[in-house]
């Protein structure tokens, strides 16, 4: 992969959640795939800390049908997302990986309201099945230990 | 509008009561007066602040107050406020303060329990009679605190109930997940969630023992965790996510039969004899630790006490079996701050700690579809509540005339007796003097 396609391919990741189109989003990740949003600033341990999100590919999944149910009350009307990122930069290649920093503005809104998040995403990406797929997506917002409303979409 | 204590108690019926007691800022002042300076409420847990000047700030209603380790590893709890012109002394979540309070404004500094180090340039005061004022006896102790099992209680007003009496039986739910320590010891870790809900603090109160409510609002979230793991191919391990998700869709007659049990004085708990935490698989070579640290019978006496919400009177409420905390902190009539505290059971393997906090992760967080499910019920609440139709909020499931006389009871586990319950305590200390 090169860096143009590592690039590429994390704005077109997040184009990809903007339009909404999920199940293509979660093709995305390999199957050991991990969405990542810490909840400390420069926090390293997933497991033994809390977070805002560490979802498996099953917890993304579950996530994103919840999103599509004629049941989910707390998407009747539904949310809409858009995020603004600046141009990525690679950071680093290591044993196949690629990661990629890039700093974004992430609007969420439903209803009336509209929340502004922002944040740095870095990407850990590898090549399967000839084409980039993400191994890690670590989202960390500036202001990740303030209280939330609900976050429903995906940054 | 200002409100009197009198027309306030009126709002709330044997079986039913008006929505002002949800959005009225006149009402919500009272309670902060009445109800939270009357009764015990929690401000945090002693493993937040081992070594002496640790601190931790947080608010008894809407008062702040700042908890401290003493000098003599004793805990103390001041109003957060400095005496000379009112500035918030100790700003951060948690800190060290050292030996003093010093106040960022004119540098007054304060011993850890409250009363006046010193102050520049004290000739000033000399002859002003300054001794007699109320700024000289310091940053105001709350008068009563008590520390159970680590878990620090403070009640505002000078006099009135004492803490065994207010809380009685319902310290056996604290008791319960201490005792899942095979030491007897549990620390807060792993970092505070906090979920600002824009509703009334009791429609959470209330919600933590409405069983009616999980199968319906909760059937997207644990309906599809559910959905999503039939199509898993067979043999597929597990998974620890969808153990915590799927109980939450049981039926009807599981959460009839599980029972809720209430206390006097506002408290009682979901789960008397089974609960949606009853069937989690169990974390290698933690039962054998509670065996060799307490003997078999009690060792299994402690792990079957499955209750799920103990709902503590007047805004916190305790997961036992998964080592969860969480306090509804009042804002305002229309808002409240929700923060959930994850304990680790020290002494047992860290894979305790991991289920506890992915449980807190995917039920109460600002990002956990449970939590979605339920704060859009309170929020289109708090909104239509404003329409003057039809004031008055149903709670009269499984309701019997003479319960009121009955102090303790367990019931069928889908009766709304325990928000009654809540309600007769509000009620009741509508009429105690604020402090
Ligand atoms: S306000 Fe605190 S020292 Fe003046
Ligand atoms: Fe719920």
């Amino acid at each position: 992969m090169t860096d143009h396609e590592a690039i590429a391919f994390v704005l077109h990741e997040a184009r990809l959640i903007d339009e909404q189109r999920l199940d293509e989003w979660l093709d995305l990740f390999t199957e050991d795939g991990r969405y990542w949003m810490p909840l400390e600033m420069g926090q390293t341990d997933p497991i033994l800390h809390n977070s805002l999100f560490y979802d498996d590919k099953i917890l993304l999944r579950i996530r994103i049908e919840r999103l599509k149910g004629a049941k989910t009350y707390s998407q009747k009307p539904k949310s809409r997302c858009h995020h603004l990122m600046q141009a990525p930069l690679v950071e680093r290649r290591e044993g196949g990986e690629i990661s990629t920093w890039a700093a974004f503005h992430y609007v969420e809104t439903r209803l009336d309201e509209q929340t502004l998040y922002a944040g740095w995403a870095r990407h850990t990406l590898v090549v399967e099945d000839g084409r980039p797929r993400i191994r890690l997506k670590r989202v960390d917002l500036v202001n990740c230990d303030s209280a939330f409303g609900n976050i429903q979409l995906f940054m | 509008m200002t409100r009197d204590l009198a027309t306030v108690r009126d709002l709330v019926r044997e079986t039913e009561v008006h929505r002002d007691v949800y959005t009225s800022p006149a009402v919500f002042d009272l309670e902060m007066k009445h109800v939270f300076g009357n009764a015990w409420v929690y401000v945090g847990h002693a493993s937040q602040i081992p070594a002496m000047g640790d601190f931790t700030t947080t608010t008894i209603g809407t008062t702040p107050v700042v908890m401290v380790r003493q000098g003599n590893g004793a805990i103390g709890v001041l109003i957060n406020r400095c005496p000379h012109k009112g500035t918030r002394v100790a700003n951060e979540p948690c800190g060290n303060a050292g030996r003093f309070f010093r106040c960022p404004y004119h540098a007054w500094s304060f011993r850890l329990d409250g009363t006046v180090a010193a102050i520049p340039l004290p000739g000033g005061y000399e002859n002003t009679g300054f001794k007699d004022s109320t700024a000289a006896q310091g940053m105001t102790p709350v008068g009563h605190v008590h520390v159970y099992r680590d878990f620090v209680f403070a009640r505002l007003a000078e006099s009135g109930i004492g803490f065994e009496d207010f809380f009685g039986e319902g310290l056996s739910s604290i008791d319960n997940m201490v005792d899942r320590s095979p030491v007897g010891k549990l620390e807060v870790v792993g970092g505070v969630l906090r979920y600002l809900h824009k509703c009334n603090y009791k429609m959470l109160m209330e919600n933590l023992t409405d069983t009616c409510h999980p199968m319906v609002a909760h059937e997207s979230s644990a309906g599809t965790a559910v959905n999503v793991w039939k199509t898993m191919p067979e043999g597929t391990p597990r998974h620890p996510a969808v153990e915590i998700y799927a109980p939450f869709m049981s039926s009807y007659q599981f959460y009839e039969a599980m029972g809720i049990r209430v206390w006097p004085n506002g408290h009682g708990h979901t789960g008397v004899s089974h609960s949606i935490h009853s069937d989690y698989s169990a974390i290698p070579g933690y039962f054998e630790q509670m065996v060799a640290a307490y003997g078999e019978e009690r060792a299994k006496s402690i792990l079957d006490t499955a209750r799920h919400n103990t709902a503590y009177f007047p805004n916190m409420t305790v997961k036992g079996p998964i080592q969860t905390l969480r306090l509804f902190k009042p804002v305002a009539a229309d808002r409240t701050m929700v923060e959930s505290w994850t304990f680790r059971l020290v002494g047992a393997p860290d894979r305790l700690l991991e289920r506890t906090l992915m449980y807190s992760r995917l039920i109460n967080a600002p990002t956990s579809p449970v939590g979605h499910d339920d704060l859009e019920m309170y929020e289109r609440a708090q909104d239509a509540l404003h329409a003057d139709a039809n004031p008055w909020i149903n709670m009269q499931r499984l309701y019997d005339p003479g319960e009121e006389a009955q102090a303790s009871a367990v019931a069928n586990g889908t009766t709304e007796w325990q928000m009654r319950n809540q309600f007769r305590a509000w009620k009741a200390l509508m009429r105690e003097a604020a402090p």
